[in-house]
């Protein structure tokens, strides 16, 4: 049973969604899509458990590699899935009520196998050791979630989702022209087996073509600036459910998905060396964080404002993936894991918004301090941790980048990089003011708190911000492992 | 109980007030103010007694585990922070009976956020006074920062909404913008963060690392970066700050939230570059090289006059006091700066001398906003008929701010003066002359004028402030007078940090 872990991490979920649509009963569908996601959490949390005695390799119906698909699960897999399915498994727990306020009825066991698919394309991208097998999770993931968005209350959800799957599908595409060109010249599709074919044919332009489409297709899928457009969007009008779920988790599996392009597949070397991508990274992190910290300082509706945030943020992810050190790398991938669990709270929190007042224009929140006392402290946390004040997730992701940014005599980057954060504040802080020191709007005059079933699980993610922001051996110190692992540099004694 | 745990229990103190407070609630403010009282007479008392041990040539450590791979949140209590922790810690106690008097007095809502939050300063001045480390030292800076901005926002109107922007914006931006780049830069450079006597920029591992005018700018990001300390050009912050309730502006921004800026700096100069190291270091070519810090030796200066200037044209009393407080930071950061033995010693007398004398003074605003509902100046005259005891407090301590004897502060700004002196900087030492003067022409008049009835009106009827404010006021104006005569023991105290730096 223990050995066949890795694989019920996709084959539990993948089966449940579409037994769900048979069973059509949507309290009972919830009730299991809840049992299933909390049960794909405990079995990442024993996989990254048993990271200590290294990387576990799983042959899918016994076929040995190269030959058959590979599940391969390191450090750093484990820890992307170890947040994407505990945030999967707390999203959902806390949904049922905004999802009934939200969400047609009978469109009710739809969104939870929908919600099942995302989760499931997520993490079969990050547990898979076979490219073309990424491709195919990650378009389930996309479909799904473009399934999900259209399920929002507006009429422009669908628009919005149908914007995300054209532009969505043009960057899957040019991701399978890149696995299409690397099969051409390697005859193989097993990552590891890639990797060790390469440096035969590295000097090919077949190879920078490759690698310039894969890199363009993943690009899209994370929202890089300028090809976020599609992001703001998506996460406005999508169900607050949704949101939550997908900001949180959807754009650092593309993320994770690059590192391993240019980590595992790729080497540092040739993407850094001998293609500037290092630089181009940097110029468009800084440019990104800037301009879309910008655009959400004047946004009017607080989802929308996050979700530029959103953009900006993964700014400051690349850019600890772009230094290609030791400290860089566990910055990066540290904030994965930090900005997964703010931006998942604070859209938490707007959920319990969209619940109680009804609207997510600034204007109607104005006062909801007062009637709404915990959801608003809740965002004053989740707000304080974006900013990266001290005790807060957000800090330590910016103090090792900013470090590690001064140990490579990056000086421009480390100004440019605090500078950009104290944008946050001007964001965060509008909102903040707006809640407690305006005169109430009509709407947030008669709005109550919102119910415990949502606030709990609200608290324990924006909570764990706090936590993480204190205790970092399990958030920076696997990241730091991960980071080690990818690098080649052995590692004494698992996690410091 | 031995010196490590006092640490924690001192720290830990604070945290359990925050928790009684909202356990009690609105419920029954009187248990919830004794709370605080009993935690901060507790926490008091913990103090003198990690005190004697400190002052006697002990260093206990308490670390509490690593924050970040490879940098420890650490506690050490040397001289410098254990003074500032007495001061806070003991002020804190007066600062509750005052706030409560201040508080009901003028009817004040959110009183449960507003103890909490007072609370949880106290525990950031404490974990800053405490800290070992530059690392740890930032957290709890920041952290105060945080804490104090729903009390200065307290009002909750559109002034307090402003106020707290100003607040906010500049002590953060100043704080991540410069701040926190210095201490990375420090790291990188020195591969530690740990205050250590002498400096550890000064020790011999990081020759040619780090090149005499880059040490310039380092220390300018310091300066700059702590913006607590109300250098200026960023010391707007603390005249927005005084749209807070007097408790707070009095025990926050005249003792803990400033102090903990300047000691910041003096701390930063101390054990981060060590005085000899800023001393020594000579910028420039030829006949007349520069000392590294003389450029913020004259910024701190012209902060001095320039806010003694300011505050001469306010009429509203707190915004003068403000003033008067930008003014008096910047000798502390003048003793940092100027850096020799006596000049540092000065710097740090300065926190506990300034600290007693400006609480004070901002008790006595109060005592007067709540017994007379006068916040102007101008309308003061004839006031001290009403208010003699209050009125005859703010006289004593104005004496200690000037640093007229018998006012505690003649001692540290005698320090600082020899500093000037020793390095030469008579430009500095006339700034300071200067400055005394004016500090006379600004608060003299205040209580001269106020025990004068204008020609022509009657007396006013004896009104004081209720009790709760003006027996504190009374303590800490007796206090002023009282650290004159301890001038040589603090002197002594203080030595270490100066002599450890050889």
């Amino acid at each position: 049973m223990i050995e066949q872990l890795p694989v019920l991490v996709i084959v539990i979920p993948l089966m449940a969604a579409p037994l769900f649509v048979l069973i059509g009963n949507r309290k009972l569908v919830l009730l299991l899509t809840q049992l299933v996601c909390w049960t794909v959490f405990g079995i990442t949390v024993s996989l990254l458990s048993r990271m200590q005695y290294g990387p576990i390799s799983y042959e899918l119906g016994g076929w040995p590699s190269p030959y058959g698909i590979v599940y391969s699960v390191d450090y750093l897999s484990a820890f992307v899935m170890l947040f994407v399915s505990g945030l999967a498994a707390i999203v959902i727990t806390y949904a049922p009520k905004s999802i009934d306020q939200e969400v047609h009825h009978s469109k009710h066991s739809l969104f939870y196998a929908s919600y099942l698919l995302c989760m499931t394309g997520l993490l079969g991208m990050c547990i898979t050791g076979d490219l073309f097998n990424v491709f195919v999770f990650l378009e389930i993931s996309s479909l799904s979630s473009y399934a999900l968005i259209s399920l929002g209350k507006t009429r422009r959800a669908p628009l919005a989702a149908l914007h995300y799957l054209i532009i969505g599908t043009v960057g899957a595409t040019f991701f399978l022209i890149g696995i299409g060109l690397l099969y051409q010249m390697t005859g193989t599709l097993n990552m590891a087996d890639i990797a060790s074919r390469l440096q035969a044919v590295e000097s090919s332009r077949t190879m920078l073509v490759a690698f310039a489409f894969m890199t363009v297709g993943l690009f899209i899928k994370m929202a890089v600036f300028p090809l976020h457009t599609w992001l703001p969007n998506a996460y406005t009008y999508a169900p607050s459910v949704v949101t939550c779920f997908i900001a949180a988790t959807a754009t650092k599996v593309s993320v994770y998905a690059f590192i391993r392009l240019i980590y595992v597949i790729f080497t540092p070397q040739f993407a850094f060396e001998r293609l500037p991508l290092d630089q181009a990274l940097m110029a468009f992190s800084l440019v990104g964080i800037f301009v879309a910290s910008t655009a959400a300082i004047y946004q009017t509706n607080i989802k929308r404002l996050l979700a530029y945030s959103s953009v900006a943020q993964i700014g400051y992810m690349l850019l600890g993936i772009s230094m290609s050190n030791v400290g860089g790398l566990t910055a990066g991938i540290s904030h994965m894991f930090n900005h997964a669990l703010i931006k998942g709270g604070l859209f938490m929190v707007v959920g319990c918004f969209a619940l109680r007042i009804g609207s997510l224009k600034l204007e109607d929140l104005r006062g909801a301090g007062k009637t709404m006392p915990l959801t608003s402290f809740a965002w004053v946390v989740g707000g304080l941790g974006l900013i990266g004040v001290p005790m807060t997730a957000g800090f330590v992701s910016k103090w090792l980048l900013l470090t590690s940014a001064l140990s490579l005599e990056l000086w421009p980057v480390a100004v440019l990089m605090l500078l950009s954060s104290l944008l946050a504040v001007v964001y965060i802080w509008r909102v903040v003011e707006i809640l407690y020191f305006s005169p109430a709007s009509h709407l947030a005059q008669t709005a109550k708190e919102a119910p415990m079933a949502m606030l709990i699980p609200t608290y324990i993610v924006i909570g764990s911000t706090i936590v993480f922001g204190c205790w970092t051996v399990y958030s920076a110190g696997i990241a730091q492992a991960a980071a080690k692992s990818l690098l080649g540099i052995s590692q004494a004694g698992g996690i410091q | 109980m031995t010196p490590e745990n006092l640490i924690w229990v001192a720290m830990l103190l604070p945290l359990v007030a925050i928790a009684l407070v909202f356990i009690v609630g609105e419920k029954s403010p009187n248990i919830r103010e004794s709370c605080t009282i009993g935690i901060s007479v507790a926490l008091f008392w913990v103090t003198t007694r990690l005190a004697g041990f400190v002052f006697s040539g002990g260093r206990p450590t308490f670390k509490l585990g690593e924050m970040l791979p490879g940098f420890e949140i650490a506690f050490t209590v040397e001289p410098l922070g254990m003074l500032f922790a007495l001061v806070a810690s003991g002020l804190w106690i007066l600062t509750t009976i005052y706030a409560i008097g201040y508080m009901r007095g003028h009817h004040e809502k959110n009183q449960t956020r507003f103890y909490a939050c007072f609370a949880s300063a106290i525990f950031a001045a404490l974990a800053a006074a405490f800290a070992a480390n530059l690392f740890t030292l930032f957290v709890a800076y920041e952290l105060m920062t945080i804490s104090t901005y729903p009390l200065v926002t307290h009002h909750g109107d559109e002034k307090a909404k402003k106020g707290g922007r100003i607040y906010l914006g500049i002590l953060l931006s100043t704080s991540v913008a410069f701040f926190m780049l210095a201490i990375a830069w420090t790291w990188t450079v020195a591969g530690t963060l740990e205050f250590t006597p002498g400096g550890i920029l000064a020790q011999p591992n990081i020759d040619g690392k780090i090149s005499d005018f880059q040490l310039s700018v380092l220390l300018g990001l310091f300066a700059f970066g702590i913006g607590k300390a109300a250098i200026m050009p960023f010391h707007r912050w603390l005249p927005a700050a005084m749209v807070a309730p007097t408790p707070v502006s009095a025990l926050l921004h005249a003792v803990a939230v400033v102090k903990v800026g300047v000691f910041s700096i003096l701390k930063v100069s101390i054990y981060i570059f060590g005085i000899d190291l800023i001393s020594e270091t000579r910028l420039g070519e030829g006949a007349n090289p520069v000392m590294m810090s003389d450029w913020l030796c004259y910024l701190a200066g012209a902060t001095i006059l320039i806010a003694s200037l300011v505050a001469m044209t306010k009429d509203n009393l707190k915004a003068r006091l403000a003033y008067s407080t930008v003014s008096q930071l910047a000798y502390i950061t003048l003793g940092a700066a100027l850096a020799t033995s006596d000049s540092v010693i000065g710097g740090g007398m300065h926190i506990a001398m300034h600290a007693v004398g400006k609480i004070t003074l901002f008790f006595c605003a109060g005592a007067i906003y709540v017994g007379a509902h006068k916040t102007n100046i101008s309308d003061m005259r004839g006031l001290g008929r009403a208010m003699p005891l209050t009125m005859g407090a703010f006289l004593l301590a104005t004496l200690s701010i000037i640093g007229l004897p018998p006012g505690g502060g003649a001692w540290s700004k005698w320090f600082l003066a020899l500093g000037t002196v020793q390095t030469g900087h008579f430009w500095l030492l006339a700034a300071l002359m200067v400055s005394s003067l004016l500090n006379i022409a600004y608060l003299i008049p205040i209580p001269i004028r106020a025990f004068m009835t204008p020609i022509g009106e009657t007396p006013m009827k004896f009104k004081e402030a209720p009790m709760m404010c003006v027996v504190p006021l009374c303590i800490t104006a007796v206090g002023s007078v009282v650290l004159f005569f301890f001038g040589n023991e603090i002197y002594d105290v203080l030595l270490p940090i100066a002599s450890s730096a050889r």
